[in-house]
């Protein structure tokens, strides 16, 4: 996989980016990693040093940031992400058994695995009285099914679709 | 012209009400958007107001495919009447929720209009110290948690004096913090998240109390990932309040300047401990901090620094605006006005209830919440997150109070109650604990570090074993060293839902060693 952030330029795309946030934030390093995950949808190789540079620290110490917390990803997300709660009010009403079920019909249908991708699991999305809650982009969904998961997931498809 | 009311809270959302509020506009309906009433399991509740009185009707579960040729009638099956007498709401004393699932969340003027700033506007009116004097008479404790006493907590920031960041030269400005945590992940909580999708104003106008009482100049609020729509609402909100100068240079043409920010969280659970989340906001991996010194004296960059929960910052414009003798009337011992509990899991009526301290249990899951979601008889309840105990059916009278939970091992937490059916093996949720703490222990100390993987090794061992006594020792010895050694809450707690499961129900850790008694005595189990 080509890393976005190779050429001189690319750089400077990525500086311009986070510049202004270290000039005008205490603190900025984690706030940088997150611009550059909105930007590319996950942090490309090359992106920790760019933003140690420009944050005045270690790469070490960006690298620690960035591998510390669990929503910055190395590697581009899937098409469409969905999460399933795994925290206890979920579990209560089937949380475990739905997991299940989804990973069984992501097996069983290859452009469902391919759009959705292994996402991992989360752990609370503040739903926790309509549970099994699932997270499908930034669509939450309560009462969650596999059926209601895969209505949303088409959703989500055809509004990417339309957004192309 | 009538007026409809749809909730945009992120649950409503949930369960379609998009797609409802579209159908009624698509019908020519005027709309507002809300935040939840919190009768979760009635969303989407669909509200319309009386034109003579402004009295509002509602109906419960309204899907967009019932609105394609008219409006909800009164004559409808899902007809609630007036909501505000329905059971669920009428027996609730709304202080920090009172406006939630009324209003539009991100309309100043019917912030203004429901009473809003009344709190900030008094509070102008006093002395930093007579606010912190107020807050400290209602009896305001962190409803985060930890259950510190507010006014304590303020009035020692409010005594130092505000300092540079640390690491800027001795002349750059000084400052004083206040941080909302809003961080808010314990499973089986939600109140934080409806209320600043709810009544965001309601919450900055708590936090520029906290900045006149204690001489802050900025706030921070940190808000977990995983609440997209609470971000978005919080952030449009800070910004008209900004245009309403209600933050900012000179509040409401005081002497106060105070501005607030949003940091988003990035997925870290020991993030809600305070000074993890000091380290995750100055952009660091959120490892927990020795205390002291005490984040009051040396919190944010260096500086003293307030730090509270959504729900007691939010708690502190009606105290201001209702006195704070009326608030310590409610409630029992030094569990003094209401507590937003959250009602969730398999229960058949999941929600919101802001009542006095002191109701019990029992009383909120088979009173208020009608019992089990599935029907089937209930077995256990975790009180306060996943670092709380489970209590068994039996154990249901305890009253929801700080020192009757405590007397009992248990603990409030964030004031979630999780039920569970009997389908639950306790076996499992106990292992699930230790699982959890591995995932999210920051890794700073060892009790909980290693403590937790070794933690989930002894419950399989003991789940494995026929003679489960030695594992069971071992675990207890693993819990007590966790409890003990561990430096915040996420490592020195983990042991207390997994002791709670094992003395409350033991008969589920000695399923193993049935099995392989059984299968000695060839036993076939259904």
């Amino acid at each position: 996989m080509e890393s976005p952030i190779k050429t001189t330029e690319q750089m400077a795309t990525l500086k311009g980016l986070i510049a202004p946030i270290a000039d005008r934030e205490p603190g900025p390093v984690l706030l940088c990693l997150q611009a550059a995950q909105a930007h590319y949808g996950y942090v490309p190789e090359g992106a920790v040093a760019v933003i140690a540079e420009v944050c005045n620290v270690t790469r070490a110490d960006v690298h620690g940031v960035f591998s510390y917390y669990s929503d910055l990803k190395k590697t581009p997300p899937p098409a469409i992400s969905v999460r399933l709660c795994a925290a206890e009010a979920c579990q209560a009403v089937g949380g475990r058994a739905l997991a299940a079920a989804w990973g069984e019909a992501c097996a069983a249908d290859a452009n469902l695995a391919t759009a959705t991708g292994t996402d991992e699991p989360v752990f609370c999305l503040g739903n926790c009285a309509l549970g099994p809650a699932a997270l499908v982009n930034n669509q939450l969904i309560g009462n969650a099914s596999v059926d209601t998961l895969k209505s949303a997931v088409e959703a989500a498809q055809s509004a990417a679709e339309a957004s192309l | 012209m009538t007026v409809w009311f749809v909730p945009r809270d992120a649950a409503a959302l949930s369960v379609g009400a998009d797609d409802v509020a579209a159908a009624l506009e698509a019908l020519g309906e005027q709309v507002v958007r809300t935040g939840s009433r919190g009768l979760l399991w009635l969303e989407p509740l669909v509200e319309r107001a009386d034109s003579r009185n402004g009295t509002r009707v509602g109906w419960g579960n309204v899907r967009a495919s019932d609105l394609s040729e008219s409006a909800p009638a009164d004559t409808a099956s899902n007809f609630l009447g007036v909501v505000e007498e329905l059971d669920y709401l009428a027996c609730q004393n709304r202080w920090i929720y009172a406006r939630v699932g009324i209003i539009d969340p991100v309309d100043p003027d019917d912030y203004l209009s429901h009473g809003g700033m009344a709190g900030l506007q008094r509070a102008l009116e006093l002395s930093p110290a007579s606010v912190i004097e107020q807050v400290t008479e209602s009896g305001l404790r962190g409803r985060g948690g930890a259950g510190f006493p507010t006014g304590i907590k303020w009035q020692t920031v409010a005594e130092q004096a505000p300092v540079p960041h640390k690491g800027d030269p001795v002349d750059a400005a000084r400052h004083k913090y206040i941080c909302v945590n809003a961080d808010e992940g314990d499973s089986g909580t939600f109140a934080d998240r409806m209320l600043m999708e709810g009544d965001p104003f309601c919450l900055l106008e708590g936090m520029a109390i906290a900045a006149h009482a204690v001489g802050a100049d900025r706030g921070m609020i940190y808000l977990r990932s995983e609440y997209p729509a609470a971000i978005a609402v919080m952030s449009e909100a800070i910004e008209k309040a900004r245009d309403r100068g209600w933050l900012g240079q000179g509040i409401l043409g005081s002497s106060c300047n105070f501005d607030v920010t949003i940091r988003v969280g990035a997925g870290s659970y020991v993030c809600g401990e305070e000074t993890a989340m000091l380290e995750s906001l100055e952009g660091r991996r959120g490892t927990v901090r020795a205390k002291p010194p005490l984040p009051a004296i040396e919190g944010l960059f260096g500086t003293p620094t307030v730090i509270n929960n959504v729900l007691t910052i939010a708690s502190v414009p009606s105290i201001l605006a209702r006195g704070a003798e009326a608030y310590a009337a409610l409630g029992q011992e030094r569990s003094r006005g209401t507590q937003v509990f959250q009602l969730a899991g398999n229960i058949a009526r999941g929600g919101i209830v802001e009542v006095a301290f002191g109701i019990s249990a029992h009383e909120l899951i088979f009173g208020l919440g009608q019992g089990t979601k599935s029907g089937r008889p209930l077995k256990a309840v975790q009180v306060g997150g996943p670092l709380g105990a489970y209590l068994p059916a039996d154990g249901l009278q305890v009253p929801m109070a700080y020192e009757a939970l405590a007397a009992q091992g248990a603990m409030l937490g964030h004031g979630g109650l999780v039920v569970f059916d009997d389908a639950v093996d306790m076996s499992e949720q106990a292992r699930f604990a230790m699982e959890f703490c591995v995932e999210e222990s920051c890794g700073k100390c060892t009790p909980c570090r290693i403590g937790a993987v070794r933690g989930v090794e002894v419950i399989d061992e003991l789940l494995a074993s026929d003679a489960p006594e030695t594992a069971e020792q071992l675990l207890r010895d693993l819990c007590d060293v966790m409890t003990q050694g561990s430096l915040c809450a996420m490592g020195g707690l983990t042991p207390q839902p997994v002791l709670s499961a094992l003395d409350q129900f033991p008969e589920d850790f000695k399923r193993a060693a049935h099995r392989n008694a059984d299968a000695v005595q060839g036993v076939v189990h259904e």
